[in-house]
């Protein structure tokens, strides 16, 4: 893809760098670029990549701006508050660089749109600020084979990473368990350092151009967390997790809830039993009890006499649990307990019941 | 054992303190983690040793630094 005079004059900058030149200039416009959430972390993404000469930027957010954006999203104006977010970047960045095509999606990134959105990019940047699109971003990437830029922030904290990169690690294989529900609240629920976003931000950007050029070492298989208090940086190696990405791969989009498996949504005809009722119950009738935690979590209560089956490994055991009895499912707060429950419902159980605030209500 | 400790986000929030020093009795990153869970109720996290993220069967070693890492949402 050769560069025009007008595109040569652009990016004289690059074209001095012997690790860019020309030919990286190429490269920078033959890429194709997602970058999911037009927020905190993606303006700063988008403005550098834009500027840099990436050909082809697709940007996908749902939301509209709010004046309580401006605080940190630099690319909207008090004239965009109301505006979708994809749009008013499209609107601002077409500003900034008449070489590069934009498509827009003013939407909700779901289960049926990813995959078929990912495929059309080569690199992926998740700029989303909740969990269940950061591991439905990890599993449609993973499903892909395309390298994910991550980035995520915490008040003065940020984390940054690439994932799915030359079969090195992902989301998964760092974090296998999504948290508890309401443990790790969001930014509009506790506030962040306005500059903040924009330190990771151009970290993720920096890392695309690197994967483009094919220049420096990527960030893969490690995982930085900047303290922007401190002006100081933590690193912390990864290791590619065979299980992990196998779940990734095996998630079937067409009955998974990531909302669910994150916990904002809750089953709506779940049979519950208190810790109380289940003391009592085991008392009247014979039942099983399914822990569905990790061998090492305690505590046991061994009145229960309950079976372990670590949640990630139920397909596999199904056979294990009874379907001629009352089978009470727990774990620690009663959160996987709800995923397993759920999978084994589609899977035609119909007498499971679970233990409502986990075992740790007992 | 002593064991050299790193706090992130929340749970440097939680404990009150970005790192420490823990003179304790505890021999792999299972026990470690129950340890915590207790201080640390529902927050999730992640271990690693001297920068290396490990599993619950990994054996601690006198001295090592151990960092514990909860998973961050915001963008």
């Amino acid at each position: 893809m050769s560069l025009s005079e007008k595109e040569k004059h652009r990016y004289s900058r690059h074209l001095l760098l012997d690790k860019v030149g020309e030919s990286g200039q190429e490269k920078l416009k033959a890429a194709k670029v997602l970058i999911i959430g037009a927020g905190g972390l993606g303006c700063p993404v988008l403005q550098y990549l834009t500027a840099a000469g990436v050909g082809t930027i697709g940007i996908i957010d749902f939301d509209t701006v709010d004046e309580s954006n401006l605080q940190r999203q630099v690319l909207f104006s008090i004239s965009d508050v109301g505006t979708n977010k994809a749009l008013a970047a499209k609107n601002r960045l077409e500003q900034l660089n008449q070489f590069i095509k934009f498509n827009i999606y003013q939407e909700k990134l779901t289960n049926t749109n990813s995959l078929q959105l990912v495929n059309q990019y080569d690199i992926i940047v998740d700029g989303t600020d909740n969990f269940s699109s950061r591991y439905l971003i990890n599993d449609a990437c993973v499903k892909a084979n395309k390298p994910l830029v991550y980035g995520a922030i915490y008040k003065f904290e940020g984390q940054v990473s690439v994932f799915n990169y030359k079969n090195g690690p992902s989301y998964r294989c760092l974090f296998p368990e999504a948290p508890e529900v309401g443990s790790v609240p969001s930014c509009s629920e506790i506030g962040v350092i306005g500059v903040l976003p924009g330190l990771i931000g151009t970290q993720q950007a920096n890392e695309v151009i690197k994967i483009i050029l094919e220049i420096g070492e990527v960030l893969s298989g490690k995982l930085v967390i900047y303290d922007a208090l401190k002006a100081s940086q933590f690193t912390v190696a990864i290791k590619r997790n065979e299980e992990q990405l196998n779940i990734a791969k095996q998630i079937d989009f067409d009955s998974y809830d990531y909302d669910y498996y994150c916990g904002i949504k809750k089953e709506q005809n779940m049979n519950e039993i208190s810790a109380q009722e289940l003391k009592e119950l085991i008392q009247k009738e014979e039942i099983q009890v399914i822990d569905v935690r990790e061998p090492y979590e305690t505590p046991k209560v061994e009145a229960l006499n309950a079976i372990n089956i670590p949640l990630q490994t139920i397909p596999q055991n199904m056979d294990k649990i009874a379907k001629d009895k009352k089978v009470v499912i727990h774990c620690q707060h009663g959160v996987r307990s709800m995923h397993a429950i759920d999978f084994l419902e589609q899977n035609g159980f119909d007498n499971l019941i679970n233990l409502t605030g986990g075992i740790v209500m007992w | 054992m002593i064991l050299k400790l790193k706090y992130f986000g929340m749970i440097a929030e939680a404990l009150d303190k970005e790192a420490e020093e823990l003179d304790i009795d505890i021999i792999n990153v299972a026990e470690l983690i129950h340890y915590f869970q207790y201080h640390l109720k529902d927050i999730n996290f992640k271990i690693a040793v001297n920068h290396n993220l490990v599993d619950s069967t990994y054996q601690l070693k006198n001295n090592d630094e151990v960092a514990l890492l909860p998973p961050f949402a915001g963008g």
